[in-house]
């Protein structure tokens, strides 16, 4: 994984000792919170319900063992004991003290980690897909790019006040496992006929009250033009991007009303002028940050299958592991999603166990994915053994990856100061029905994702099923959605009708699930059955 | 406490600086004002007889500014570009960096801080015009020379 030259540290250190003077001054009383807000939300840094929450930049979500390590000790000196892992690859502590942020800023600049541009208008932290590297079907490490795409976001001068945040998302297989069309700009790397890489561009997708699917508005860009490009999607966005309201601030509300090919023609007259400008840093770069990223020394000749006599563990082994690129390995995802646990949550115990697994089993290295779970991509599948034990005494060892209980849920209610309504309860209410039920496993690949309110951090558009939490004349209300995807086929979800409470949306989720059961063909997912039923059945079922 | 922060040897320019709309009426000017909403590029036609250019911020939130500035620099402009307005001294840097060379702010900053948000940044990932050769150039230098 990329490691930090003197350059990189440098620019980490100064920032840790920029935001140190500013929340000085903050504290001295000569910034007013109106204008410390944009400077702490620049480094992270929000104002909860309860208390300050900061979001640490986990790039493109991966982990070394000494990172995860140092996320842990952070939990225990300045949280409660715990993180939790989020749907942009990164990490939140929701109980931080603005005069202690400094000193947590200048611990992960100890382990070449940062918490900039994690929030606030501005480019934030680079996602990609967690099994770069390690999957059979990429055409080439996404991850390279993202790193690239990551120093030229950083502090960019022209885009620290952006109408709105902007999200780019870097992925190199046809499967997209990274809601690549769902940001702002999602970059798929691709090769074209003459066997070149280049990258197809796709702007103005996104969640939020207005969800939309990103068109594409370029097939390729050659890779020595990769930052221009960017840099020209993200002037334009600078200058006529909305500002007279927030909601309409996201760039997918400008491609949308311009037009795909009015955006795209200024995007490319300003691509023109900036070839001009001498922006791009050179392939020898490319080249130096791809060295990183090389395959880890993995041993050939291994055997190519685990022994299976365990029923829990083979259980675990089907549901949680993943084909690898090399013969004799596995991709392992470790769940963040026990049943009645909080979703994405980690104490710090668990996270210095997986941080040992990942030094021990997988070459040093952990990812973090969008679904809120922890993967070792690396691991000699005669270990797989070994790491499921471990994985069951910590906790850790829920075999339910794409099932209903692997949910995605927003912090909602219980800490956001934007939610309508908690999430939490509901994910934990639904895990402990289908684990009482028994449901889970025959439900087969079914995404669940909550968000507290409409703009949409636990991904609700993009489920299978999807909740959103509203405030109904002041009590907790949720609609249930159905048909979202986030894959190759993205899709948004509709709306069932009219909402229901937290219980009532709990038995609506379990209704939903008897119609597919009932109705679904062979080899049908959910997804599958509700394409091809329609949305009638369901509602008869739900509140007929 | 600095009212007026200036990164340049020239006289400043006596003359008020006009709106882009009485620019086009009265084009003698010598000195232009940019309102976020104003495009930069209509006054390209006009660098050479232009001394000043303002950008106004009406608030630091609003980033036109900064794209406004760059490309005016890109397309060659050498005068004075000046920003005023709602600028905080945590912005100087960035926008000395998109070719700002003076500053007006409403409410002044002290010297030491800006001195201090001037100074913060040892090197700088980005490629902008303004003359500072990025990390990447500098690693592949050192790289070169062995």
């Amino acid at each position: 994984m990329y490691r930090y030259d003197h350059y990189d540290q440098a620019m980490v250190d100064s920032r840790v000792e920029e935001f140190r003077d500013q929340t000085r001054r903050r504290l001295e009383g000569k910034l007013s919170e109106d204008q410390f807000k944009p400077l702490r939300l620049q480094n992270g840094l929000y104002l909860q319900l309860h208390a300050y929450m900061l979001r640490v930049a986990i790039p493109y979500g991966t982990l070394s063992g000494a990172q995860m390590h140092a996320l842990a000790d952070i939990a225990g000196k300045y949280d409660r004991g715990y993180g939790h892992f989020t749907t942009r690859q990164n990490i939140q502590y929701n109980w931080i003290k603005l005069e202690e942020a400094p000193d947590l800023l200048a611990d992960l600049a100890r382990v070449e980690m940062h918490a900039i541009q994690t929030s606030g208008n501005c480019i934030r932290n680079i996602s990609s897909d967690q099994y770069a590297g390690a999957i059979a079907d990429e055409i080439i490490d996404p991850r390279p790019y993202a790193e690239l795409l990551r120093q030229w976001s950083s502090f960019h001068p022209e885009f620290l006040a952006l109408p709105r945040k902007f999200k780019i998302a870097v992925i190199a297989s046809q499967t997209d496992r990274a809601a690549m069309k769902l940001h702002d700009i999602g970059i798929r790397m691709v090769r074209n006929d003459a066997g070149e890489i280049g990258a197809a561009f796709y702007v103005g997708g996104g969640m939020g009250r207005t969800p939309m699917i990103a068109p594409c508005i370029r097939e390729f860009v050659p890779v020595d033009q990769l930052i221009t490009y960017s840099e020209a999607c993200l002037r334009v966005y600078n200058r006529y991007g909305r500002r007279d309201n927030k909601y309409k601030a996201r760039i997918k509300i400008l491609v949308h009303e311009l037009g795909r090919e009015e955006y795209t023609r200024q995007v490319e007259e300003e691509f023109a002028h900036l070839l001009t400008q001498g922006i791009e840093p050179p392939l020898a770069e490319l080249e130096r940050i791809a060295t990183f990223f090389a395959d880890p020394p993995f041993e050939t000749g291994l055997a190519d299958d685990a022994v299976r006599s365990d029923p829990g563990f083979a259980l675990w082994l089907d549901r949680n592991t993943l084909p690898h690129k090399q013969p004799g390995y596995a991709i392992a995802v470790i769940s963040l999603k026990p049943v009645g646990g909080i979703p994405g949550d980690a104490s710090v115990e668990q996270m210095h166990l997986m941080a040992d697994l990942a030094m021990r089993y997988s070459f040093d290295e952990c990812r973090v994915t969008h679904a809120q779970n922890i993967v070792l991509p690396h691991v000699r599948k005669a270990d797989l053994f070994a790491i499921w034990q471990q994985l069951e005494a910590a906790g850790l060892g829920a075999a339910n990856l794409d099932t209903v209980e692997d949910i995605i849920a927003c912090p909602g209610l219980d800490y956001c100061s934007l939610a309508n309504a908690r999430s939490i309860p509901v994910a934990q209410k639904i895990s402990r029905r289908f684990a009482d039920t028994g449901k889970t496993a025959e439900l087969g690949e079914l995404k669940l994702k909550i968000s507290g309110c409409i703009n949409a951090c636990g991904h609700h558009h993009a489920g299978h099923i999807g909740i959103l939490g509203v405030d109904r004349k002041g009590t907790e209300n949720y609609q249930l959605l159905l048909g979202g995807s986030e894959g190759d086929d993205t899709s948004l979800g509709k709306i069932t009708g009219p909402g229901f409470d937290e219980d009532g949306i709990v038995d609506a989720v379990e209704r939903a699930t008897d119609v597919y059961l009932a109705r679904r063909r062979e080899g049908e997912r959910f997804l599958d059955t509700y394409r091809r039923v329609g949305i009638d059945a369901f509602k008869e079922a739900i509140y007929g | 406490m600095v009212e007026l922060l200036r990164f340049r040897e020239d006289e400043p320019v006596a003359d008020p600086a006009v709106t882009v709309d009485a620019f086009s009426d009265q084009s003698n000017a010598s000195a232009v004002r940019l309102e976020p909403g104003d495009d930069a590029r209509d006054l390209l036609p006009f660098l050479d007889q232009l001394r000043l250019v303002e950008i106004n911020f009406p608030s630091f939130g609003d980033g036109r500014g900064y794209s406004a500035a760059r490309i005016l620099r890109e397309a060659g402009f050498d005068g004075e570009l000046r920003a005023v307005g709602d600028v905080l001294v945590d912005q100087l840097s960035h926008m000395r960096r998109c070719g700002f060379d003076s500053f007006a702010p409403e409410k002044p900053f002290s010297p030491a801080d800006a001195q201090a948000a001037l100074s913060r940044w040892p090197q700088v990932y980005q490629a902008t015009g303004d003359g500072r050769r990025p990390i990447w150039a500098l690693r592949h230098d050192a790289q070169s020379n062995g």
